[in-house]
């Protein structure tokens, strides 16, 4: 029993430091452009499929290292081209133009590589368990871990400490003032969702070494990472963490006593927090609700 | 949003109201008389007007209210299971099936709006996304009940009974067509009656600034609560129709793509006038149905329209026609 839940505590950790990498950079664009991105899914699709190109000839730990980028400079010049358009006009249109977005990448990666289920090989030093005891703790479970926190933190950090990461927290907060003071806010906000894309990307390398490729990859993703930010509170980035790591845990460790109910917790979880909290966890009082 | 003045709020009821009226009833009467002409049939039309209701019903909520909801699939999906398990289940009258649907949907929209009203602006539409969803995975992981993945079968329409007078609906496509429609009319009349009246009017004015309203003394909250309820009752009228027109209840018409395509309906066909979202639903259901026998990749042809008309066409059909109608 205690392996069983252990098993599914390691599940679930992994299920939801994906749902933060996805959720995080959901958060970011909405934060800053007010703008829900439906497109995010594909793009973390996108990242997955490039990684597949790209290993033949530079290895899985170059594509790890290039892929995410690339998928960056493609969100960059789709929000440079299309979405920078819309920010002035009522949300809705935002809305249904990555609604758009989101049924061209996924027929875009359908009709390139298919809708059968492709591999996308790692390493074998990362593959094998590390012990038999605890099968279910390969090395690349913990890889993905790793890289998952490391770029959180270096997340956190450039948010922090850099003037650009200083600039789209106070732009977060208040917008008008930001570029009131003289700050580029286009350049911002083509930046800051460059940033979110990368992270998706990132997402999508690390889970086509996982569960392999397929063009609706990042569908099961993007329900959870919405969820993950309106329960960790919009405007908050930690919010969104402890959001995203919540609902992975809740619904592995729901797998163990209800299985049917997996997916059905995570909603619960958001049913009761919008009831009693309604700004979310750790939502700022007054933003966007 | 735009700028919408007194005068144009107020005068837009009055003013040669009953032209484009009837003209729409008019070619809704007469559809099943001239639709073999060009090549299309009585359950495209009926289709049509299926997504019509859930457009309009959907733009009473962002057009008049001025909220925006992604979820609204939700509450159509429940009026088909609704409907799809009363028939199933229950009983099988037609009647009762389509009273059932409108009741699932509506109750549980009121219940939830009541969590979503008090959100604003983005923030709404993602709660109503999430909220949603919650339907979607009912649907699909209540195998034993709903049929899951594979939906609901195994019922169909019966013939109306009024006393002696038998209706055939189950047989004839014309005469559920015009059950269809009278259905459609009596929602389409109330939506009316209520957007004519002073509570539609305040809607209109929570609308256009919600800060105003509330000085006024509104209960912004409450209305939009109320709204949302409304709108609900209407969708899952209309998906209680899409159950019966296909006999089948499939778990797609709860996901959160069909909301995204009743948004695009409204907002292709015209947001703020009244029967916009009945012209984008038209276009938009003969062009999917077009699309999807000609190519494979009718996904991209949709995701394509849906950008294009965000960008170049944002007033919808008939929000160009009423621009250039009034100077």
């Amino acid at each position: 029993m205690l392996q069983l839940v252990l098993f599914n505590v390691t599940n679930g950790l992994i299920i939801g430091a994906f749902y933060v990498l996805m959720a995080l950079g959901v958060a970011m664009i909405l934060n800053l452009s007010n703008v829900i991105n439906f497109a995010h899914g594909n793009f973390l699709a996108l990242g997955g499929y490039f990684a597949f190109v790209l290993t033949p000839y530079i290895g899985f730990w170059g594509a790890l290292v290039v892929a995410p980028p690339l998928v960056a400079v493609i969100g960059y010049l789709i929000e440079r081209v299309m979405i920078r358009r819309v920010y002035s006009r009522d949300p809705v249109y935002s809305l249904l133009l990555t609604f758009g977005l989101a049924f061209i990448l996924q027929d875009a990666c359908r009709y390139i590589w298919g809708t059968t289920g492709l591999p996308l090989t790692v390493p074998a030093s990362l593959s094998q368990g590390i012990s038999s005891e605890l099968f279910f703790i390969t090395g690349y479970r913990l890889f993905m871990m790793a890289i998952v926190a490391i770029a959180v933190i270096g997340l956190f950090a450039f948010l922090r400490y850099t003037r650009m990461g200083v600039r789209i927290r106070a732009g977060t907060l208040d917008l008008d003032t930001v570029a009131a003071l003289g700050i580029n806010v286009r350049l911002l906000r083509s930046f800051n969702f460059a940033v979110g894309i990368y992270l998706a990307g990132l997402a999508g390398v690390l889970a086509g070494g996982q569960i392999g490729l397929n063009p609706n990859m990042g569908d099961d993703l993007l329900m959870p990472a919405f969820i993950a930010v309106i329960v960790g509170g919009v405007g908050s980035l930690t919010g969104t963490l402890l959001g995203g790591l919540l609902i992975g845990v809740a619904s592995a460790l729901t797998t163990v006593f209800f299985p049917s109910a997996q997916e059905a917790v995570i909603y619960v979880i958001m049913a009761v927090v919008v009831l009693i909290r309604p700004r979310g966890l750790m939502g700022e009082e007054g933003m966007l609700t | 949003m735009s700028t919408t003045t007194i005068e144009t709020v107020l005068k837009a009821p009055t003013e040669r109201r009953w032209l484009p009226a009837a003209i729409v009833w008019v070619v809704l009467l007469s559809a099943p008389l001239w639709l073999p002409l060009v090549g299309g049939y009585t359950a495209l039309a009926s289709h049509v007007l299926v997504m019509g209701l859930v457009a309009m019903a959907l733009n009473f909520l962002l057009g008049f209210t001025g909220v925006m909801s992604f979820g609204h699939a939700a509450y159509f999906g429940l009026g088909v299971y609704g409907a799809g398990l009363t028939l199933r289940y229950i009983s099988n009258s037609t009647l009762l099936a389509l009273l059932f649907g409108i009741l699932l949907g509506g109750l549980v929209g009121t219940v939830l709006g009541a969590l979503i009203a008090r959100r604003r602006g983005v923030y709404f539409a993602m709660v109503t996304i999430a909220f949603g969803q919650i339907f979607y995975y009912i649907a699909y992981s209540w195998n034993s009940f709903t049929g899951g993945y594979d939906g609901l079968r195994g019922f169909s329409r019966q013939p109306l009974h009024f006393g002696p007078l038998v209706i055939d609906i189950q047989n004839n496509g014309t005469l559920f067509y015009y059950f269809v429609l009278a259905v459609f009319a009596i929602c389409i009349g109330l939506m009316a009656f209520l957007l004519a009246s002073p509570f539609g009017r305040t809607l209109i004015a929570v609308r256009e600034n919600q800060r105003r309203a509330r000085f006024l003394g509104i209960a912004v909250d409450r209305h939009i609560w109320l709204s949302f309820s409304i709108s609900c009752y209407f969708a899952a009228a209309a998906g209680a129709l899409y159950a019966l027109l296909n006999n089948f209840a499939d778990p797609m018409s709860l996901h959160y793509s069909l909301s995204g395509e009743i948004v695009i309906m409204a907002v292709m066909g015209g947001m703020r006038s009244f029967w916009g979202p009945l012209v984008g639903a038209a276009v938009f259901v003969i062009l999917q149905d077009y699309i999807s026998s000609m190519t494979e990749n009718w996904m991209s042809c949709i995701g394509l329209l849906f950008v294009l008309v965000v960008m170049f066409f944002p007033r919808g059909l008939l929000g160009v026609l009423q621009r250039r109608g009034s100077p």
